[in-house]
């Protein structure tokens, strides 16, 4: 091919194409716009709406965000989700350890090191937190017996406020450090050797090495990460719903803003005032998101 | 790190990869444990770290306690509806967004993309609602149909086919072959890698998904392992080695695929990182 071929295919695009695109993109639009455009549009509709018990929805202006700036369920939610977020991002750091171990070159074993760190990515956060709840039980737990061997009498875990946050967090971070240490693995692959070598000239020991040239490369996946998890943490429904249970008197003050938005979808069935609740979870995760790509020049080198 | 290190065995390293390898899979150890143990082993203090004797009765006795084989049933057929349903649908579009010309494409796709960034809250209610509509309602089709749908499958195909030469397709359409048939015989067979991260990424959400099915599969019987296995610990007669049997074996099907496939799973997870 000598020639350029863009402009002769800009030239005859509507010609030679025709309704190919159509074809191709149909079956995927059909329910993208059923099941995506048009619920953005009918959450934001019913967020004005109130809901009868016999699903009938009438315009209730805004009586749905007057209930939400009054509700003291949500600045406790708000609470809960952030203080699980900031423990589950904590795994980043450990994650780096980690992923610098294992792609060390000529490491043996590291596919069976890769299987034992990588497990809980692929296991059913419900099933797993059935057996951390059994962990962390008060009065058979590991934990607590673990706890009572060095004389400390262990805490209600799955029942009290705060403790059962604890626990819950702890298991959000074992269970998302697989996927950092993925990332970041790949990640440490592309810093070349020649940097090390040249650390080393410097005298610079293994510590220093890793301060002033791994961890500066990494800092574009380090902020990478930071943004999905931290969107993933926001997320936090799965893990508390199966290791507390919906019976759970300690779940009012344990609640995250999903399991709120949920028991008010779907338990209380007032769908106007969960979707206001869907809104702002889309406002929090925005600004937060927002917020991180704003600091991030003063941290993150690209180069 | 150093030319030093690499030269003999490292030790400090082995040691604290197998430490941290232990805290991660203990919990996988202990379910099977407790698995194998008597209700009276698995409440005792301090813990019995070994069964006396193994108890396989429990395994059997998961399927008279909860309907676990429907719900295995329902879990896999929903899996496969969507991984077959979004290889096709994110390949064809990914196919038409990478090398189609027509108008109003670029805004398009931004718009495809724009779902990521919107959090699921947002539309489950009207996605209910639909379902209902459709008496869809403790289906396999109501479980399975927002999730064939993927905006970020489509994105990954899309990249994946951009990355190909056009070479092939143009000795296609000199041969006189449609868009559909170059689509469907060279560059779809070509596309491996690509696809089988997809598929990855969509039978892990899909098999562990709680929420989706929990909201629109509300009978015991029809509906998928993770809220059967939720539902199950709110029942006051918990039999807890029971319910670590249960668990255990609604876990093994992807615990295998990632341990047959491992390079190929790393590499979809690695991808699914893109998503935010």
């Amino acid at each position: 091919m000598n020639h350029d071929p863009a402009p002769l295919t800009r030239r005859r695009r509507r010609g030679r194409d025709g309704l190919w695109p159509l074809v191709f993109l149909a079956p995927l639009m059909i329910g993208v716009v059923a099941f995506y455009f048009w619920p953005i549009l009918a959450t934001v509709l019913n967020s004005f709406a109130s809901f009868d018990p016999f699903g009938g929805r009438s315009f209730a202006g805004l009586e749905n965000y007057r209930t939400l700036l009054g509700d003291s369920f949500i600045p406790r939610a708000v609470l809960n989700t952030a203080v699980y977020t900031a423990i589950v991002l904590l795994g980043i750091p450990i994650a780096l350890v980690v992923a610098s171990l294992l792609t060390q070159k000529g490491l043996r074993f590291s596919r069976f090191y890769q299987v034992l760190f990588f497990l809980p990515a692929v296991s059913m956060p419900v099933a797993v937190a059935l057996v951390w709840r059994m962990i962390f039980n008060q009065e058979f737990g590991v934990v607590n017996w673990a706890l009572s061997v060095i004389g400390i009498q262990g805490p209600y875990w799955v029942t009290a406020p705060w403790w059962s946050l604890l626990a819950v967090s702890v298991v959000g971070l074992w269970s998302s450090l697989p996927l950092a240490v993925i990332i970041l693995s790949a990640g440490l692959q592309g810093v070349p050797p020649e940097l090390y070598e040249a650390a080393q000239l410097d005298g610079a020991g293994a510590l220093k090495q890793f301060r002033s040239v791994t961890v500066p490369l990494l800092t574009p996946s380090i902020f990478f990460l930071m943004i999905i998890t931290a969107i993933n943490g926001f997320q936090l429904f799965d893990l508390l719903f199966a290791m507390m249970g919906q019976a759970n008197p300690a779940m009012a003050d344990t609640q995250s803003l999903v399991y709120l938005f949920y028991s008010e979808a779907f338990r209380q069935n007032d769908q106007g005032y969960a979707s206001v609740i869907a809104l702002l979870i889309l406002l929090i995760i925005g600004a937060f998101t927002l917020l991180q790509f704003q600091a991030q020049k003063r941290w993150v080198h690209y180069d | 790190m150093t030319d030093k290190r690499t030269t003999r065995p490292r030790y400090g390293t082995h040691a604290a990869l197998l430490i941290g390898g232990a805290v991660m899979v203990f919990p996988f150890a202990w379910q099977l444990i407790m698995s194998l143990s008597t209700h009276a082993e698995v409440t005792s203090v301090p813990p019995t770290w070994w069964p006396e004797s193994l108890q396989w009765q429990n395994y059997p006795a998961v399927f008279e306690q909860i309907p676990f084989f429907n719900q295995f049933l329902t879990t896999a057929a929903v899996t496969v509806a969507r991984v077959v349903g979004q290889l096709l649908l994110c390949a064809m579009a990914g196919y038409a967004f990478a090398r189609m010309e027509f108008r109003g494409k670029g805004i398009l796709f931004a718009l495809v993309l724009s779902i990521l960034m919107v959090p699921y809250q947002i539309y489950l209610i009207p996605q209910y609602e639909i379902i209902q509509e459709l008496g869809w309602l403790n289906t396999v089709a109501g479980i399975a149909a927002p999730g064939i749908f993927s905006a970020f499958g489509t994105f990954l195909m899309r990249q994946h086919f951009l990355g190909m030469p056009r070479s092939l397709e143009e000795a296609a359409r000199l041969d006189g072959a449609n868009p559909w048939q170059t689509f469907w015989r060279i560059m779809f067979p070509l596309s491996g890698p690509s696809l089988s991260a997809v598929a990855i990424l969509t039978a892990l959400a899909s098999w562990n998904d709680l929420m989706w099915p929990l909201i629109v599969a509300t009978y015991d019987d029809r509906t998928t392992l993770a809220v059967g296995l939720s539902t199950m610990q709110g029942q006051f007669t918990t039999d807890y080695p029971v319910m670590m049997a249960a668990s255990f074996m609604a876990m093994l099907p992807l615990m295998i695929l990632f341990i047959v496939l491992q390079r190929r799973v790393v590499e979809g997870l690695a991808h699914s990182g893109m998503k935010g």
